[in-house]
Order: C-alpha cells, then sequence, then structure tokens
C-alpha cells in the first residue's frame, strides 16, 4: 500500500481503526486533541462509537465497560488526564481487560505546560495508580512506528488481558510523517468468552477486581505477576544503532532518541566511538539489550525530557559495570544536540 | 403442588451479606423480580458500585461487572454503547451516586444513556461505618455528624430525582420508598417502568428507593422502617418526576 502523510495524532486513529478498535472514549487536552477529533469524525463511518466523556476519569471507566463487553476500546489523553484515569487503569489491570491509552505526555507537574516531555515514564513503567500491576508499555519514535505500535497494541493487550500504553508527546503527536499501514504479526488470541455480553447459554460473567480474602487476592496478585514475567521474557523490545564498537552507549526512547541519533552521528565524525540503544518497549523495559553489547563500551549516557527516569532502568540493568551519566532538559524543553554533545564529551574527556 | 413464593431466577442461591433488616434485600428481590417478569436475564448486564452493595455482582443471576465508587454509569455506558440490545441497570448507594459518582449520573442522564439505574437512598455511607451522606437529613447524627448535620457548616442534602428530571434525557424519574408493603408493590412498578423505558429505547431511567440503614441509623428494622416513613419523605416526596407518554 502506499503511504500517506499524516499528523501523528491522527495516524494514531486511524492505526486504531485498522486494529479493529470500534470504541473511544476521551476528554479533550492538548496536545492530543486530533486523537479524539479524528475518532469523532471516523468512527461513525466504520460503524463504531465516538464519546466525549464529561472527564477523563469517566473516558477510563467507560473504557472499562467496553472492555469488559468485549470491545476493542481505546482512550487517549495527555499528563494531567492520564492521573486523573489511574484509579481506572488500576480497576482494568486489576480485573484483567484488554485496552489501549495513550498518553501524549506534556511538561508536570500539577497543569505544567503543552510541550513535550517524557516526565511520565515512572507513572506509565512502574504502575501509575494503586496496587501492584503494571501496563505494558511502548516507546515509539516516529509516526510510522507509532502506527506499527498501536495496531500490534490491541492484539498485546487482548492476548495478555492487560492494558496497553502507548507514550509520545507533542512532538510526534504533531509532527507530519508518511505512514503505511501494514498488518501486524499474527498472534493467537483466545476468544472473549469472559466478556459480559448476557448470559445466554452460559453460564454468567463476571467483571471484577474486588477479593476480600487475602490469600485469594495473593493469588490474583501472583498471576498478574506471571504474565509480567511473561512479557518480560518474550516481549523486550529496543534497537541498537552503531553499538558494535561503541565506546559511549547513550541510552534515549521517544522523540529524544532521534534527537540522540544524530548526535551519535556527530560524535563518531568527531572521532569519539557512540552509539544508541533505543528501548521500543519501556515495559518490559529491555535490560536484554545491554547483554548484547560489546567490551568496548566504557560508559553510558541516558538522555531524556525529565530529570532522570528511564536512567534508573538503566542503571539497574548495567549493574554498576560501567558509569551510568544522566542528561535531562524538563518542563517541554527539547534537549539539542549540541548539549548533548557536550556532556558526551565530558565524559570521554574523563574515561579516556 | 402449586408454587405461591419462591427466590426469582434472576437472584443467585448466595445467602446476602446484608444486616437483618437491612432494606437493600428488598430492592435486590423486587429488580430480580422485574427481570424475570419481563423474561431479560440473559441479555442484563448489572453494574455493581461500591458501597454495601458492592457485592451485587454475587446476587444477580446474570453478566456482572463491579466498578470503581461512583462511576458505575460510566461503565454501564460502555456496556450498552457495545451491545445496545442488552439491557444494562446499576445498582448504587447514595454516597455512590449522590457525591463522589454526581459527575456520571448527571451526564449519564443529560445524554439520555439507555440505562436503568437503581439508586438507593439510605440517607447515610452504609459500608464504610455510618458517615454522613450528601443525602443525610439536616440535624441527622451521622459518625461524621455527631452534632446533627448542620446546614450552615455543610449545607443541604441533595435531592437527586429532583435534579435529574431538569435534564431532557432522563426519560423516567422517578422516587418510591420500601417501608411497607404497598410502596414495596409501587417500587416493583416503577422498576418495571424503568426497564420497560430502556427496552423501548426510551432513554436513560431511574428509580430513587427510600431504604434503610437500622445498623449505622442505631435502630431496630422496625424503627428504622418507621424513621423513613416519618423524616425521609417529608424531605423526598415520593412519585414520578419524569415519565415518557409511551409508559403512561
Ligand atoms: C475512591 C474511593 N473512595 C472511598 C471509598 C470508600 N467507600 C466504600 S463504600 C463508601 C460509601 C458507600 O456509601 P453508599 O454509596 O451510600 O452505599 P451504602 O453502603 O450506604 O449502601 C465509601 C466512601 C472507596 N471504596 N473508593
Ligand atoms: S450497613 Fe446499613 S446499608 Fe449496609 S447492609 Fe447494614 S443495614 Fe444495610
Amino acid at each position: 500500500m502506499a503511504k500517506q502523510l499524516m499528523k501523528g495524532n491522527e495516524a494514531i486513529g486511524e492505526a486504531a481503526i485498522r486494529a479493529g478498535c470500534r470504541y473511544f472514549f476521551g476528554y479533550p487536552i492538548t496536545p492530543q486533541n486530533e486523537v479524539p477529533e479524528y475518532m469523532a469524525r471516523r468512527l461513525p463511518e466504520v460503524g463504531g462509537v465516538f464519546l466525549q466523556a464529561e472527564s477523563e476519569v469517566s473516558a477510563i471507566n467507560m473504557v472499562y465497560g467496553a472492555a469488559g463487553a468485549g470491545a476493542r476500546v481505546m482512550t487517549s489523553s495527555s499528563s494531567p488526564g492520564i492521573s486523573l484515569k489511574q484509579e481506572g487503569i488500576s480497576y482494568i489491570a486489576g480485573s484483567e481487560l484488554p485496552c489501549v491509552i495513550i498518553n501524549i505526555i506534556r511538561g508536570g507537574p500539577g497543569l505544567g505546560g503543552i510541550q513535550p516531555a517524557q516526565s511520565d515514564y515512572f507513572q506509565a513503567t512502574k504502575g501509575g495508580g494503586h496496587g501492584d500491576y503494571r501496563l505494558f508499555v511502548f516507546a515509539p519514535a516516529s509516526v510510522q512506528e507509532m502506527v506499527d505500535l498501536i495496531m500490534e497494541a490491541f492484539d498485546i493487550a487482548d492476548y495478555y488481558r492487560n492494558p496497553v500504553m502507548v507514550l509520545g508527546d507533542g512532538t510526534l503527536g504533531q509532527m507530519m510523517e508518511p505512514v503505511e499501514f501494514k498488518e501486524p504479526k499474527k498472534r493467537d488470541l483466545p476468544p472473549k468468552d469472559w466478556a459480559t455480553t448476557g448470559a445466554k447459554g452460559r453460564k454468567r460473567n463476571i467483571i471484577n477486581s474486588l477479593s476480600l480474602v487475602a490469600e485469594q487476592l495473593e493469588e490474583h496478585n501472583w498471576k498478574l505477576q506471571k504474565k509480567y514475567q511473561h512479557m518480560k521474557e518474550h516481549e523486550q523490545r529496543w534497537e541498537l544503532y552503531k553499538c558494535d564498537d561503541a565506546e559511549l552507549v547513550l541510552a534515549a526512547f521517544g522523540t529524544t532518541a532521534r534527537i540522540v541519533k544524530s548526535v551519535v552521528n556527530q560524535l563518531r565524525e568527531q572521532g569519539i566511538k557512540a552509539g544508541l540503544l533505543r528501548p521500543i518497549t519501556i515495559f518490559p523495559f529491555p535490560d536484554k539489550a545491554f547483554a548484547q553489547l560489546p567490551d568496548t563500551v566504557k560508559a553510558f549516557l541516558t538522555v531524556e525530557m525529565n530529570t532522570g527516569q528511564m536512567v534508573e532502568d538503566v542503571r539497574l540493568a548495567v549493574n554498576g559495570k560501567q558509569p551510568v551519566h544522566f542528561f535531562g532538559r524538563t518542563g517541554g524543553i527539547v534537549p539539542t544536540p549540541a548539549e548533548i554533545i557536550a556532556k558526551a564529551k565530558e565524559i570521554m574527556g574523563g574515561v579516556r | 403442588m402449586k408454587v405461591v413464593f419462591q427466590r426469582p431466577t434472576a437472584l443467585t442461591e448466595r445467602q446476602t451479606h446484608y444486616c437483618p433488616g437491612c432494606t437493600h434485600g428488598i430492592i435486590h428481590r423486587l429488580v430480580a423480580e422485574a427481570i424475570d417478569e419481563l423474561g431479560v436475564l440473559d441479555k442484563a448486564v448489572g453494574v455493581a458500585s461500591v458501597g454495601c452493595s458492592v457485592l451485587a455482582y454475587e446476587y444477580f443471576n446474570c453478566d456482572m461487572q463491579q466498578a470503581a465508587h461512583g462511576r458505575a454509569p460510566a461503565v454501564a455506558t460502555g456496556i450498552k454503547r457495545v451491545h445496545p440490545n442488552n439491557i444494562v441497570f446499576t445498582y448504587q448507594g447514595d454516597g455512590d451516586l449522590a457525591s463522589i459518582g454526581m459527575a456520571e449520573i448527571v451526564h449519564a442522564a443529560a445524554r439520555g444513556e439507555k440505562i436503568t439505574v437503581i439508586f438507593v437512598n439510605n440517607a447515610i455511607y452504609g459500608m464504610t461505618g455510618g458517615q454522613m451522606a450528601p443525602t443525610t437529613l439536616v440535624g441527622q447524627k451521622t459518625t461524621t455528624s455527631p452534632y446533627g448535620r448542620q446546614a450552615e457548616h455543610c449545607g443541604y442534602p441533595v435531592r437527586i430525582s429532583e435534579l435529574l428530571a431538569t435534564l431532557q434525557g432522563a426519560a423516567y424519574v422517578t422516587r418510591v420508598s420500601v417501608h411497607d408493603v404497598p410502596n414495596i408493590r409501587k417500587a416493583k412498578r416503577a422498576i418495571l417502568k424503568a426497564f420497560e423505558v430502556q427496552q423501548k429505547g426510551l432513554g436513560f431511567s431511574i428509580v430513587e428507593v427510600i431504604s434503610t440503614c437500622p445498623t449505622n441509623w442505631g435502630m431496630t428494622p422496625l424503627e428504622a422502617l418507621k424513621w423513613a416513613k416519618e423524616n425521609m419523605l417529608e424531605y423526598y416526596p415520593l412519585g414520578e418526576f419524569r415519565t415518557p407518554e409511551e409508559v403512561k
């Protein structure tokens, strides 16, 4: 199929529809408004339902209801709205319902700003709401990758019966890039025989996260942990760029990784053997990628649009074998190649 | 042998956990009888809320979802939009619906969401141990209004039926009570009507049921029924506030 030029936020909507999503519940917030707007236009054309909820709280609970009823359903928001959704997300994870949640992150805390940020990494990867749960989290770096991952996200959500979150930021949401919609690789998806569709000719189904007997709740938690463990073993995804002989590995995700890629090229022109390690899944965090790095690596530099969040996972993966440095800009400031290069030189000067 | 009384098929055999004399049990039965009479058990999807009726999913013998505190109308919206031909109902207390879930109930009604809401108003937070609810009467003592609810301090109780009746999407709005047999019969007819409104696709329907909480009111079941009649009905008058022509 021919490529078409699409704005990131609209491509999110189209990818979801191509993946069979027929229900969308959302509430306006910049910089993701084109997602609900696109869905409002497109979903009725394909026999689906777009509904603007009265709040993010309502939207995520509509998602809960629709997911429990067996539908492919999505919601999208930006940081403050995602915070409001956390209780509902916890219920969805606890009840083991599949859905896709988009967070086009903006600067925080509080109302923050509307410029691009990555300051919701902790919230996305460490649970976010109450209770011991995890989301499956993708961090695409281009509009095409976002489309590919969203199309797959619905299958992954169904496969694990777990919410999948896809992170972006205003840059990714607003930029236009050529995209192509490709079928994701097929997964064996079990029928949704647990959904509340009306108990006709079968035992009744209950969607629930309440468990008043501690032993049963513990057992349920271990069952959830098993899923997360399975994700860690089978779903880690990353990109290594020019890492074969790298002495300095820069780790970055999403939009920042694009900037860092050009930094790697510039550093190499200046004689520093740099490489990029780009997590594509940030839960599960791709710690397997670190095992593939050559012995030449002397140091790591994590670059993020926050004050240092993913760097903690990088440090856990590196496990003290090499120093892990950090460079971040925050509040909606996008780091420039020049300042990352300066940081890299400072580190490599020290290591040499 | 002629059967004169039996458990509605829409109720499971589970023994409920409700306190002795609590009218939640009566209301469960009325909802179940209505589901049976309309023959919609295999199309029904119920949404349990957070409150004493949180375990309603154990008692209603149909597909059920358990919702976060106050969010049952949003959850029901999600279900109904996916399966418009199912009969979707919520079962909510007054803390759940009239306090934390105020936005969800108002907007579900405003949208004319084709769901049925069973709203159990016992003027108190039962499950958490008898705290003040938005429906607690002025002067009424609760654990968080130990001197009696004072209007100058925390305002006046919310009349949900009157409030929702101002919304065009709310097709059927009625308040009933279960403090005596004639009223229980009326309550049953109201619940039947509410489901019919949904079946006919006429819009949102809500039945507010004046209920008791003997445990947290600190009364015997009989005293509680009397108290409900003598105190609640004056502030919460019974009757239909909106009724579509089609079911009049
Ligand atoms: C978000 C959240 N806040 C508070 C609670 C605690 N809580 C449980 S039940 C309840 C009140 C229920 O009262 P009501 O809706 O009147 O129902 P009743 O128990 O009287 O039937 C509260 C506040 C909760 N479960 N979740
Ligand atoms: S606490 Fe009150 S509302 Fe709850 S079951 Fe007991 S009597 Fe009923």
